[in-house]
């Protein structure tokens, strides 16, 4: 549910920001719309990611920006034949989506990591973790940030 | 091999697995992560400098990767698991902007 809100809302900004460069008036890109829908449609090929299988822990509400611990875990029963290759981590509001991506194989024996991450604000996180057979899953979260971290 | 003073700090949660048995790795490398955002006083953009790819290797065959983009954190902290096959070295390298990497290695004893 909250994707479909962040894809409406990511696409309103980026609408608006084509209507202000179409009148002449700059307008700037940070923090305003990023690339999610373009990076998340680079990594699924098009394909529309179906939610589930996906689990994303972060804290519900960030104290630093700087440094926000996440796991992101896929379901899978990582055999030979049915194994998660990929997933990616994005973010809605930092400016740009992209967090990390991770890659797995049979030999990972579970698809799951953990790092930490710089959010800017108060946002969505989306995971999205492709199968060897090409299919995608997906789940988000939001976070909410006291003291943004990407600097000044 | 440059940036050879930096050593990676790197846990095995066990130093002898059983077959199939997985275990957890957790590593962390002092690294600024300069993400390309920031402008310094004099309002000069600070180039990124980021370590942009994680690999990590048992006996030779990778067991999980990852591309890190400038929102992770400084001093990137990563953790994974992987399924215990064949004892060897457990070897985790860091590819920075700049072409230079970071080994670190520990080692895994499958019984």
């Amino acid at each position: 549910m909250s994707i479909s809100i962040n894809r409406r809302q990511a696409f309103a900004v980026g609408a608006a920001a084509v209507a202000a460069a179409a009148l002449g008036q700059s307008i700037t890109p940070a923090f305003a719309a990023n690339n999610i829908d373009e990076m998340t449609k680079k990594f699924t090929g098009g394909a529309t990611p179906i939610a589930g299988k996906v689990k994303l822990d972060l804290p519900e509400i960030a104290e630093n920006g700087n440094t926000v611990p996440i796991t992101v875990t896929v379901e899978s029963p990582m055999t030979d034949k049915d194994y998660i290759t990929d997933v990616i981590v994005l973010a809605d509001g930092n400016p740009n989506a992209g967090i990390a991506t991770f890659h797995f194989s049979p030999a990972s024996g579970v698809a799951e990591a953990n790092t930490r991450i710089r959010l800017a604000n108060t946002q969505n996180i989306v995971a999205v973790a492709k199968t060897n057979d090409g299919k995608f899953y997906t789940a988000s979260k939001q976070v909410k940030v006291t003291i943004g971290g990407c600097g000044g | 091999m440059a940036a050879a003073s930096v050593r990676p700090r790197i846990k095995l949660d066990k130093k002898e697995a059983k077959q199939g048995e997985l275990v957890e790795v957790k590593a962390l490398v002092s690294h600024i992560m300069e993400t390309g955002q920031r402008k310094s006083a004099d309002g000069q953009v600070i180039p990124r400098k980021i370590l942009n790819k994680f690999t990590a290797t048992v006996n030779g065959k990778e067991v999980f990767s990852a591309d890190f983009e400038p929102a992770v954190s400084a001093n990137p902290y990563i953790q994974f698991k992987f399924k215990a096959t064949e004892s060897g070295p457990v070897v985790l390298t860091w590819v920075d902007d700049d072409g230079s990497t970071i080994v670190g290695e520990d080692s895994i004893k499958v019984l």
